[in-house]
């Protein structure tokens, strides 16, 4: 346990509000956004702030998604640390821009309350949204609480406005389940993160006006290549660099900032991995079903772009049996995080058994009796190449 | 502003400079580079994607000696609002104190299509800058496709004078009166024509607090086709035939800027065009007709709005 340093003060605090404290805390130069349940109430917190003279941050109202990430661009590389919020249908009108965003490496940070992709229509959690975007070069942290998620959203500028990396962040919470529901949230005093985050200073800006420079100009067969593949490069410093502000929030705030969250692993036989707020249910089945003496554990991945294969390997080295468990579908292939964890795991002389499990979409609840059912497969040895689903109505669990 | 003096201010200091790839005669940087000389404070612009973007800005060229940003087709508004909110910031800040002028081109593909909604968000937010938007009537970066900018009875490549169909038979949507209805400071229509009057109305567009935005007639000589040293009289023939007037609202007031001695029939300026070559074969000739009756009435319409019936 890390002696922590930095003096603060519980409230019962939805996610989105713990977000929009990080916000506050941080003052941008430049807010973006258009609102999306369940989304809404960060841009109307941080509103309210901005319209009570709590921040100096210059706020563009603007008229959808697609301009959010537009004016965001547009904010970035002026040389503003800029901000915006979104999820599902927003983050998939901005799309374009998504990639625009990354390509010109700007470091925008974006808190998701993921929620499901249309059709059918369904304003509930399920992680299609930003899963949908993981190939668009953004660092993507998933979140379990609204604690995690307000911490890493300090975390993410540090992160996103790095000479090394200079690349967009995505700090993913629950939509509703941690967007919406109260929970106690230690914010930190505003001096201390505002140092933390410190100053964002760019190499290069369209408002050095004594150095003009051409932003986002036409590259052909010639340049566009190394330019992508520099992107790949600066991804490939991401965790390095995670890790390294990661250890200073820590000193600051007690907490851990690593790849993933590993519970009750060490002797573990029977693995779960996932992502966000299903780690709270599966790590009270882990208690639980430990109590009874079964060698149980889990693994909460939290960076999943970059994704830390040889960590998670590592993490997943002793384990007999692993059940992945993705909150959204590929359709046609692979389970998401599935697919990222066999990815993993190729590399191992001694793989151990994989199962795909599909829960939760559309803000399906994921019960603790479907993890214990998990838990019990896996500890039975029962993994397939198959998909099995938890707490479908055609399902039996 | 005199032409000489217009010229000269272009030529001491191009903030658009030669060696661009943009086709022979074509009028976008004619026009980029008179407004432009027409402020002498620091310029930031925005360029949607398109021919201006595409053949100034070929990677490790630019034309630009001025901070220039393109990020996408449908967004160049959006992005200038967002360095414009970073400049506001940095100014409340004291990180910045020089008076910038802000500024974002778009083609009308851009423009009354695909971004007409971006367009719309930002003179709605007043941001403080001009919108230009180059009107050459089509998707000419891509080979001529119809964009709602494209005129009457003209051809485009996907809506071709056909058998059934002698070219476009909608009417050219009106991005000025567009503008107009968000109630902002200032919207003009110009020529790159009649450049005096162009440098007149964007020195206006830079002075004017809030949005103000610049339509201008754009010839187009690879997709008109037509040769390229009548890019200026062909523009000319468009106003002298009243199809393209020269007028501003300011602050809701119409004001005519030219009015031909002469009203050119439309068919002089249609004539020596490729893309309405169909409408001078026989059989065709109602569609002459419609377009010049339809000149007529939008022309008088105007001249009422402008007090000058």
């Amino acid at each position: 346990m890390i002696m922590a340093t930095a003096k603060g003060k519980i409230f019962p605090l939805t996610g989105n509000y713990a977000i929009a404290e990080a916000m506050r805390q941080i003052n941008p130069d430049v807010v973006a956004a258009y609102p999306i349940t369940p989304q809404t109430s960060i841009v109307e917190t941080f509103s309210k702030f901005a319209n009570d003279g709590k921040v100096d941050t210059e706020m563009v109202r603007v008229e959808s998604e697609h301009s959010a990430m537009s004016a965001c661009v547009g904010a970035a590389m002026a040389g503003a640390r800029t901000m915006t919020a979104t999820c599902s249908a927003g983050l998939a009108l901005m799309y374009e821009i998504v990639g625009v965003a990354s390509g010109l490496r700007c470091p925008i940070v974006m808190p998701v309350a993921n929620r499901a992709i249309s059709a059918p229509i369904n304003i509930h959690c399920d992680h299609s949204d930003s899963i949908g975007a993981r190939d668009l070069g953004w660092i993507q942290i998933y979140n379990e609480t609204a604690q995690e998620a307000y911490e890493n959203v300090f975390l993410a500028v540090r992160l996103a406005e790095h000479k090394d990396i200079q690349l967009p962040v995505m700090v993913c919470e629950d939509g509703f389940i941690t967007s919406h529901c109260v929970q106690n949230v230690k914010i930190y005093d505003d001096e201390t993160m505002k140092k933390f985050v410190g100053e964002n200073k760019p190499e290069h800006a369209l408002l050095d006006l004594k150095n003009p420079i051409t932003v986002g100009a036409i590259e052909l067969q010639d340049y566009f290549f190394e330019t992508k593949r520099q992107q790949q490069d600066a991804m490939e410093k991401v965790p390095g660099v995670f890790l390294k502000v990661g250890n200073e929030l820590s000193m600051l705030t007690g907490n851990d900032y690593g790849f993933y969250e590993e519970y009750k692993m060490n002797d573990a036989e029977a693995v779960i991995v996932t992502m966000s707020s299903a780690a709270g249910t599966t790590r009270a089945v882990v208690d639980r079903m430990r109590a009874d003496g079964k060698k149980v554990g889990l693994l909460r991945i939290r960076l999943f772009r970059p994704f830390p294969y040889k960590e998670v390997a590592k993490a997943l080295s002793r384990a007999k049996n692993v059940a992945v468990l993705d909150r959204s579908m590929s359709f046609g292939a692979n389970a998401p995080l599935y697919g990222e964890i066999m990815n993993a795991l190729y590399p191992m002389e001694k793989k151990p058994g994989l199962q795909s499990y599909t829960f939760g979409l559309g803000g399906r609840d994921l019960l603790e009796s479907h993890v214990e059912h998990v838990y019990k497969e896996m500890l039975a040895g029962k993994v397939s190449d198959g998909k099995k689903y938890l707490g479908l109505r055609e399902e039996t669990v | 502003m005199n032409p000489k003096e217009l010229a000269q201010k272009i030529s001491n200091n191009p903030k658009f400079t030669s060696g661009h790839r943009m086709c022979g005669g074509c009028a976008a940087p004619i026009i980029v580079k008179t407004i432009l000389a027409a402020t002498d404070k620091p310029v930031v612009a925005a360029n949607a994607t398109g021919c201006l973007e595409v053949a100034s800005t070929i990677y490790p060229y630019s034309s630009w000696d001025i901070p220039w940003i393109h990020s996408a087709f449908e967004n160049a508004p959006a992005t200038i609002s967002g360095v414009i909110a970073a400049y506001e910031a940095m100014k409340r800040k004291g990180k910045m104190k020089e008076d910038v002028k802000f500024i974002a081109f778009g083609g009308d593909g851009s423009s009354y299509d695909i971004g007409i909604q971006s367009l719309s968000g930002a003179l709605e937010r007043g941001h403080d800058f001009v919108y230009v938007c180059y009107d050459n009537e089509g998707y000419m970066n891509t080979g001529g496709q119809r964009s709602s900018s494209t005129p009457l009875g003209a051809s485009a490549t996907t809506d071709p004078a056909g058998k059934n169909k002698p070219g476009k038979q909608e009417n050219k949507k009106d991005l000025v009166k567009i503008a107009a209805a968000h109630n902002i400071p200032y919207v003009a229509k110009a020529s790159v024509s009649n450049l005096t009057d162009l440098a007149m109305k964007a020195k206006k567009a830079f002075e004017t607090k809030g949005p103000a935005v610049l339509v201008v007639l754009s010839t187009c000589p690879t997709i008109w086709g037509t040769q390229p040293k009548d890019t200026i009289t062909l523009a000319k023939r468009a106003v002298d035939s009243c199809s393209w007037p020269l007028y501003e609202i300011e602050n809701g007031e119409y004001k005519l800027n030219y009015k031909p001695a002469n009203k050119m029939p439309v068919a002089d300026f249609m004539k020596p065009q490729r893309r309405f070559k169909h409408l001078f074969v026989p059989g065709n000739e109602f569609m002459l007709e419609r377009i010049q009756k339809n000149v007529d009435s939008e022309w008088e319409k105007l001249r009422k709005l402008c007090g000058d019936s």
